[in-house]
């Protein structure tokens, strides 16, 4: 009658209440919790330095501030759960951010706002295409694009900013208006994170995108049309990169081709790699990537709050990253030997 | 044991080895003796605890307690290379190749021969080919095959010879012959022998009885994590080894109920890709039929074909008595044709996630309404099936890379008896499986078929063949070379089939 056994280990009183905290850790994740602590130790130390940062008027600026990288990185995690990887976002965002401005110039901002997210949706899918039916890896094909859609940009303006959205009511909301005190621009990435959390995590189509990223062979033994997936998160990850790209133009009342869009995909990466999705795929969340979108703009506030020399920005979000993910390899127990996994 | 003082060798003696995963206890207190010049098997269920015994032993895992002994010293290991060092080596179960490099690279891994760091390939052939020559595996492998091209049985081999090599003390195998035919389980078997009389301590792990009370000198039994006991082989019986390996008396004996046949459900006519010519068979529903010979002859290929994997390029597949193109394996999913594959690692298990995910798969689609997932149907999907085959894991929710191999076979199975498909194709679906599940196994095949689902599958091992199919399908080289009633079939008239014409052909004696 033994059926399937499971052993576990023996339960005292003191081994229950260690479990119980056990559960919770690995409810929430040790990721997730190293990133929140992380975030705690941050403020303290900011805080305690310059009691501005707990301004409201400070959140809000750390808010609107990581909003445009905070779209780009939430896309990002869902390539690279899929096993892919977009080094084009950046450039597309700038794309549609010189499109938009200059679509708002002859049809107005309806137009400029559907145009400019169509444009986007079209590079994705010519990125997505080039992977499928190219056979070239996500990262030559969109590294590609990087620089190609940044030299498109730059041929439609002739490298310079476009157009002046500053008075048009649609974009003056996008950039400064707000919803029940919170800026429009918080809105726009927090309904983002739920819809894409919600996809991935409730839905059949999100828990394919992990099924191809985490064995692409398996799933399309499963019957999975792994093809239609690549295509579509490319497609998605260019058009919410648009909307990244449109952002900009509210908030700098102009399109920009380069400006404000360059490295942008270098910092979805950061951010998706320090929320613990593995770059192999298959593998991460939303929860923290947007934790990991917090604690980059807490602590670039921070540095700026500090009046810490702006270069060294880079420097920290650098090291950030390599002991994020230093910590991360080591805690899966990875063994010291060749090429890391 | 008296044998040990004639040889310079050593022999392994572990003591109380205990390991524990989050919530679960692999190992709990267990001893080890591996004596010189002895084979000595280590068997038990799936999940026992033998992979991860075998893990500490070379250096993977580290213990939470016990103590090991190599010649009498002492030894710890903090890695794989300090086990090496230690004149110890453990063959794993699913070896790790890389893939876009030659056999002879794959097997000098870490030692390339040459001269100033300058890798001479010529040398490294010569060196690989008169290695293989050693160990009775030129036959096999040709060194400049690159490893991704390798089958599993090849693989095996590379991982071997890589062993052996280094002149090991001691020596384990994880389930070497899950990927070997009959043939190269031969060879592997002349090799142990050679191992065991040249003094070398050998430890082996099988589900399989019949190679156990072949090969090996004594038995030692494991079950939840803990020693059970140990048994010369001539003192023992398989009956005895099964009752102390799952804790009751089971039959290994199976037989199958016939029933009566329904309509062909899966027809294939002249049917041709790149691996296999001019291949035509029936399926009826309610039968099994079995797809027989060596490791090589293009069994796989066809079954993924017929899984809409690769390019069928001349005939055609028919399902229900229509004809079928099928681009994708998601049309012949739809057109009712479920394969579980033979590379679970490779080809069907997502690694990274749970249980759970892995069984509920190929029928998200049927769990969803206006696609959200349905959690509680998954859930209880995932439990149905984890009962049914006694999936070992602590719950629903483990990661797929924590469970035993065994474990992880079943759960493909489960994806698959979960997705329902009229014609169902199991490739080696009882590779790693203990004695216990394999005749479970074996009665919800059964069962399968009593319901009216033609099933068709591929297995290597002629008793598994012979107790479960109706009618044995053999195929040789791309090709069908014969087909036997399961009245008429013997394993002698299927190994017949499975290479006469091959060795007559090039003139070679088998
Ligand atoms: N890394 C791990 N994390 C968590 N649990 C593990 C891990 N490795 C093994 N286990 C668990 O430890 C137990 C013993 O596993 P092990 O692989 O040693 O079994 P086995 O005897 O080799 O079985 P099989 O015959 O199926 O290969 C199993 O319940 C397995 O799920
Ligand atoms: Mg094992």
């Amino acid at each position: 009658m033994s059926t399937t056994v499971v052993h576990e280990i023996p339960t005292t009183p003191e081994v229950a209440r260690a479990n119980a905290f056990k559960r919770t850790v690995l409810a929430v994740g040790v990721q997730n919790l190293s990133l929140i602590l992380a975030i705690a130790v941050l403020v303290v130390a900011i805080g305690s330095q310059n009691s501005a940062f707990f301004l409201t008027s400070n959140l809000k600026t750390i808010g609107t501030a990581v909003t445009i990288s905070g779209l780009l990185a939430l896309v990002q995690t869902v390539v690279i759960i899929m096993g892919g990887i977009d080094l084009a976002v950046g450039s597309i965002a700038g794309l549609a951010s010189v499109t938009s401005a200059m679509i708002f110039t002859s049809a107005g901002s309806s137009a400029s706002f559907f145009g400019a997210l169509a444009i986007g949706a079209v590079c994705g899918l010519v990125s997505g295409c080039i992977v499928v039916f190219g056979r070239v890896t996500p990262m030559i094909a969109t590294l590609a694009g990087l620089i190609a859609f940044k030299g498109v940009a730059q041929l439609v303006s002739n490298g310079r900013a476009q157009g002046y959205t500053g008075a048009d009511p649609f974009y003056v909301f996008l950039a400064r208006g707000s919803i029940i005190g919170i800026p429009t621009l918080i809105w726009v990435l927090v309904l983002m994170a739920l819809l894409i959390h919600f996809v991935l995590r409730y839905t059949r189509v999100g828990r394919n995108i992990y099924a191809v990223g985490g064995n692409d062979t398996a799933a399309r033994l499963s019957g999975i049309n792994i093809n239609r997936y690549i295509l579509g998160v490319f497609i998605l990850a260019g058009t919410v990169a648009a909307l990244a790209g449109i952002l900009i133009t509210a908030r700098t009342g102009s399109g920009q081709p380069v400006s404000g869009s360059e490295g942008l995909e270098f910092q979805s990466i950061t951010a998706a790699a320090l929320g613990g999705v593995a770059l192999r795929g298959g593998k991460g969340s939303i929860g923290g990537t947007i934790l990991a979108v917090i604690l980059l703009g807490v602590l670039l506030n921070g540095m700026s709050l500090l009046g810490v020399n702006p270069f060294w920005q880079n420097v920290a979000q650098g090291t950030l990253l390599v002991a994020a993910v230093i910590i991360q390899q080591l805690r899966n127990g990875e063994r010291r030997v060749g090429l890391p996994k | 044991m008296t044998r040990s003082d004639d040889w310079p060798r050593a022999s392994l003696n572990a003591r109380g080895i205990t390991k524990n995963f989050t919530g679960v206890r692999a190992l709990a207190g267990v001893d080890l003796d591996l004596p010189t010049g002895k084979v000595t098997a280590l068997m038990g269920e799936n999940g026992a605890g033998k992979s991860t015994l075998l893990k500490i032993l070379s250096g993977d895992y580290q213990p939470d307690e016990g103590t090991i002994e190599i010649g009498g010293k002492a030894v710890t290991f903090a890695t794989p290379f300090d086990s090496r060092a230690a004149g110890l080596r453990v063959i794993a179960q699913e070896p790790e190749i890389v893939p876009f490099v030659s056999v002879a690279e794959n097997i000098y891994v870490g030692a390339l021969p040459g001269s100033r760091g300058i890798v001479s390939q010529r040398q490294l052939q010569d060196r690989a080919r008169a290695d293989l020559e050693r160990f009775g595996f030129e036959r096999f492998l040709d060194p400049a095959t690159r490893g991704i091209d390798l089958s599993p049985a090849q693989r095996q081999m590379v991982e071997i010879v890589r062993a052996l090599i280094g002149d090991p003390q001691v020596i384990c195998f994880d389930e070497p012959t899950s990927s070997l035919s009959d043939s190269e389980t031969g060879v592997l078997f002349d090799l142990i022998v050679r191992l065991r009389d040249e003094g070398r301590a050998v430890g082996y792990v099988s589900h399989r009885m019949r190679e156990i009370f072949q090969i090996a000198d004594t038995v030692t039994i494991l079950r939840d994590g803990r020693l059970i006991g140990s048994r010369e082989i001539r003192d023992t019986s398989v009956g005895e080894v099964v009752r102390m390996m799952v804790g009751r008396d089971l039959s290994t004996m199976f037989e199958r109920n016939r029933h009566e046949l329904g309509e062909v459900a899966l027809e294939l006519e002249a049917v041709s890709t790149d691996d296999v010519t001019d291949i035509s068979l029936t399926v009826r529903r309610g039968e099994v039929v079995a797809l027989a010979g060596l490791v090589g002859a293009g069994r796989t290929e066809l079954a993924l074909a017929i899984a809409g994997d690769r390019p069928v390029t001349a005939g055609t597949i028919k399902v229900h008595g229509v004809a079928q193109r099928f681009r994708s394996p998601a049309d012949s999913i739809a057109a009712g044709i479920g394969l579980a594959p033979e590379e679970r690692k490779a080809d069907a298990l997502i690694m990274v996630r749970s249980v759970r995910d892995n069984i509920a798969l190929a029928v998200l689609g049927g769990l969803s309404r206006f696609g959200v997932v349905d959690r509680r149907k998954e859930r209880q999907l995932a439990e149905k099936y984890i009962a049914q085959l006694r999936i070992r894991t602590p719950s629903m929710a483990q990661l797929m890379q924590n469970l035993s191999g065994g474990n992880q076979q079943k759960v493909v199975l489960a994806r698959w008896l979960a997705k329902a498909t009229d014609v169902l194709i199991l490739d080696e679906p009882t590779r790693g499986v203990d004695v216990g599940a394999k005749a479970e196994i074996y009665a919800i095949v059964d069962e399968l078929a009593a319901n009216g689902v033609a099933v068709l599958v591929i297995s290597s091992e002629l008793p598994e063949v012979l107790g479960l199919a109706d009618r044995i399908i053999v195929m040789q080289e791309g090709r069908v070379t014969g087909e036997l009633t399961h009245a008429e079939a013997t394993e002698e008239r299927i190994l017949t089939l499975a290479i006469a014409d091959h060795f007559s052909a090039e003139g070679v004696q088998p």
